[in-house]
């Protein structure tokens, strides 16, 4: 079958021919100009959110009267987001497939529980401890995808069974023991020292390479498409697309050099992100994850191992909340046996609020960005103004209830258009 | 097997004779099925040739969606034999089924909404490279060949399914069976749901099979459409294959009295006329 294909492609203008004998623009069926409905229905993608997070940044500034956007406020901000970040992003990958992880934040802090009681009172080195945190996020995220996929159990119940059972657990870890102070350097050296920071060398460094693969792989994209006779952007799309991309990571770079530097905690969120977005875009496993939360049965019947998925993105999430959990120990130079309220609410929060549909199938890694700033931002500006966890709370329960409603009713309006 | 399947995606004029000839692509004997006390189907036969269309109607509870089932893979028969091209075969799985070249577009159609065209006719059958990378521009070619030999018209292949018109769905869901190598499509109520413009595609998509020299079965309440693209219309009445019509000598009026079983003696005897001249 491929014989015949391959002899069929002159490259150039036959393929053209192709694309354009099939790809016809039907005035009825799709609209050619982009409405309000569009917006909502997420075709415009994460422009809504980044207008939120600009009105929520600017009311912070003027209230604050300028503090709020100092480099050191927000080289704090984007500190105090990395936990949050990343067990939000492992909470982006269960949404995806329209299931949901109650069990990240007791999972994290178990897991760094773990590490500490390893490290501290077993007395084993730093990274050996890590590892073992990493390891047992992966076995307590599998046993729930086992739950979960296998026997069906409906995941809400699967991780509020699992959240209850290791916050039990950890307190049984710590026996008694209210707070465990971590003395080894290398875990305290990740997130909790003054030399938490990258290196300039590596903090311009790397983002600088990384945007500059990013305009070689989208530009030999380009040309390849190009060849190949299919649709591309126009040029002066692709030349846009790269400067925006170079204007927003200088402009990263440079207020972070401002201050102190990049921070580790940053860096493991930044590539984090990037990892996951790669393998979400880029492989069979992601489109497969996609395919799963968009139509279970469709994904079934193509022959895709549904069952697997499910437990390898639950086993992924928890994971990252074991990561989380490290990063916020090392931060805290301690871990405690009280797992913070907010910080379930505040993943999936930042995941919603920066474009996750609950429903499966819709959004992008890259939410968790936005979302996180959102949320950060809320917390921190609140705490300038020096609003408490009361007022915090409300403005947040708040926001998280608008951005599902606006998922719910963007799903509506799909639905709706949809057939 | 490598050098039949997927026919002359790219030369379009492969004309198929017209009167099926030789071994039938895909023939069933004797196909029984039980569900408890009810008997669901009674010693079927069925055959489908290459290059024809068959449409397979009966009203409800006539047994259409277990046949339908029993070759797919989703429902194995209790008794009875299928050949494909003349060799006995098990259809015990619907991936034994999709191995042997037969594919199921259901009425649900099963596409992902969230994923746009190219995404959802590679579904499960990617192209990667050797780092396990998706190969894009690979499968977007692909499926622009398959999509252009099957005359269908989208605004891009990098829209999301969830944005095309029910017609222009169905189209997508057949051309993902032609890109998994099918030579046999089994339609189950392809035009249900749409309106006149787009049942007229899907008829138009019906007869580019056929012309791709595909063995196509159509299930079907309308026997408007089914006259309009079958040439073999096969009656089943309680689990029975009641009658057998050539849709060139026959009236819509005949396959009704042979689907509810009235029993005009005309129309049964034009029925065994046209059943009879067929079989030469």
């Amino acid at each position: 079958m491929s014989d015949t294909i391959e002899k069929n492609e002159s490259p150039g203008s036959s393929t053209s021919a192709i694309a354009t004998s099939v790809e016809v623009p039907t005035t009825a069926a799709v609209p050619q100009k982009r409405t309000a409905r569009d917006l909502l229905r997420g075709d415009l993608g994460f422009i809504p959110v980044l207008v939120t997070l600009i009105v929520i940044m600017a009311f912070f500034t003027i209230a604050s009267g300028g503090i709020f956007l100092k480099p050191e406020n927000l080289s704090n901000l984007v500190l105090q987001i990395a936990t949050i970040g990343i067990i939000g992003l492992g909470e982006i990958l269960v949404l995806l497939l329209g299931e949901i992880d109650l069990s990240v934040a007791a999972v994290s802090v178990f897991c760094a529980v773990v590490m500490a009681v390893l490290s501290e009172r077993v007395g084993v080195p730093g990274v050996v401890a890590i590892l073992a945190a990493l390891l047992t996020g992966a076995l307590v995220g599998f046993i729930n995808g086992f739950f979960i996929a296998y026997l069906r159990v409906p995941s809400f119940i699967v991780t509020l069974a699992a959240s209850i059972f290791y916050s039990g657990l950890l307190l049984n870890m710590l026996a008694g023991q209210a707070t465990l102070i971590i003395r080894d350097p290398l875990i305290i050296g990740i997130a909790g020292t003054p030399v938490s920071f990258l290196p300039d060398i590596l903090g311009i460094g790397l983002p600088i390479l990384g945007v500059l693969l990013y305009a070689l792989s989208v530009s030999l994209n380009f040309r390849r498409r190009r060849r190949a006779g299919l649709r591309t952007v126009s040029l002066t799309q692709l030349i846009l697309q790269i400067v925006i991309a170079f204007v927003i990571v200088l402009g990263v770079v440079t207020l972070f050099q401002s201050y102190q530097g990049v921070p580790y905690a940053t860096a493991i969120l930044v590539a984090l992100i990037v990892l996951f977005w790669i393998i979400f875009t880029k492989t069979p496993f992601g489109r497969h994850v996609y395919a799963v939360g968009g139509n279970n049965e469709a994904a079934r019947r193509a022959g895709i191992n549904v069952v697997g998925i499910r437990i390898a993105v639950f086993t992924l999430c928890s994971t990252l909340a074991a990561v989380g959990g490290i990063v916020q120990a090392s931060r805290g130079l301690a871990v405690a046996s009280q797992i913070d309220p907010v910080l379930l609410l505040n993943a999936i929060a930042a995941a919603v609020i920066g474009g996750v549909s609950l429903f499966g199938g819709r959004g992008s890694v890259w939410a968790i960005v936005l979302g996180g700033l959102i949320i950060g931002s809320l917390v921190n500006g609140l705490a300038l103004l020096n609003q408490g966890t009361d007022v915090a709370e409300m403005v947040e329960g708040a926001v998280l209830l608008l951005a599902v409603t606006v998922d719910a009713v963007a799903r509506r309006l799909q639905a709706r258009s949809g057939r | 097997m490598a050098d039949n399947i997927t026919p002359s995606v790219g030369e379009m004029s492969s004309p198929v004779p017209e009167q099926p000839s030789g071994e039938p692509r895909l023939r069933l004997r004797g196909i029984s099925k039980t569900f408890g006390a009810v008997r669901a189907l009674s010693k079927i036969d069925f055959e489908v040739y290459d290059g024809e269309v068959v449409g397979l109607v009966g009203d409800n509870g006539a047994g259409k969606s277990t046949l339908i089932k029993v070759i797919a893979g989703v429902g194995p028969a209790d008794e009875g034999e299928i050949f494909v091209e003349g060799r006995p075969v098990s259809l015990t799985s619907p991936q034994a089924a999709t191995r042997l070249g037969i594919e199921t577009v259901y009425q649900d159609l099963a596409l992902c909404d969230n994923l746009d065209v190219i995404a959802n006719l590679n579904l499960g059958r990617e192209q990667i490279s050797p780092l396990r990378v998706l190969k894009e521009t690979e499968m977007e070619k692909k499926g622009l060949e398959v999509l252009r030999t099957l005359d269908v018209k989208i605004p891009s292949v990098r829209t999301l399914v969830a944005s095309l018109s029910g017609g222009q769905r169905q189209s997508i869901a057949v051309a993902k069976s032609i890109l998994r190598n099918a030579r046999v499509v089994l339609l189950d109520e392809p035009t249900a749901a749409l309106g006149v413009a787009q049942t007229a595609q899907v008829l138009n998509l019906i007869r580019r099979l056929r012309e791709q020299g595909l063995a196509v079965v159509v299930i079907s309440h309308n026997l408007a459409d089914v006259f309009e693209v079958v040439d073999r219309v096969i009656v089943l009445r309680l689990g029975k294959r009641v009658a057998e019509f050539s849709v060139k000598n026959t009236t819509p009026e005949q396959v009704v009295a042979a689907i509810t079983g009235a029993e005009f003696g005309q129309l049964t005897s034009a029925a065994a006329q046209a059943n009879g001249s067929l079989g030469e």
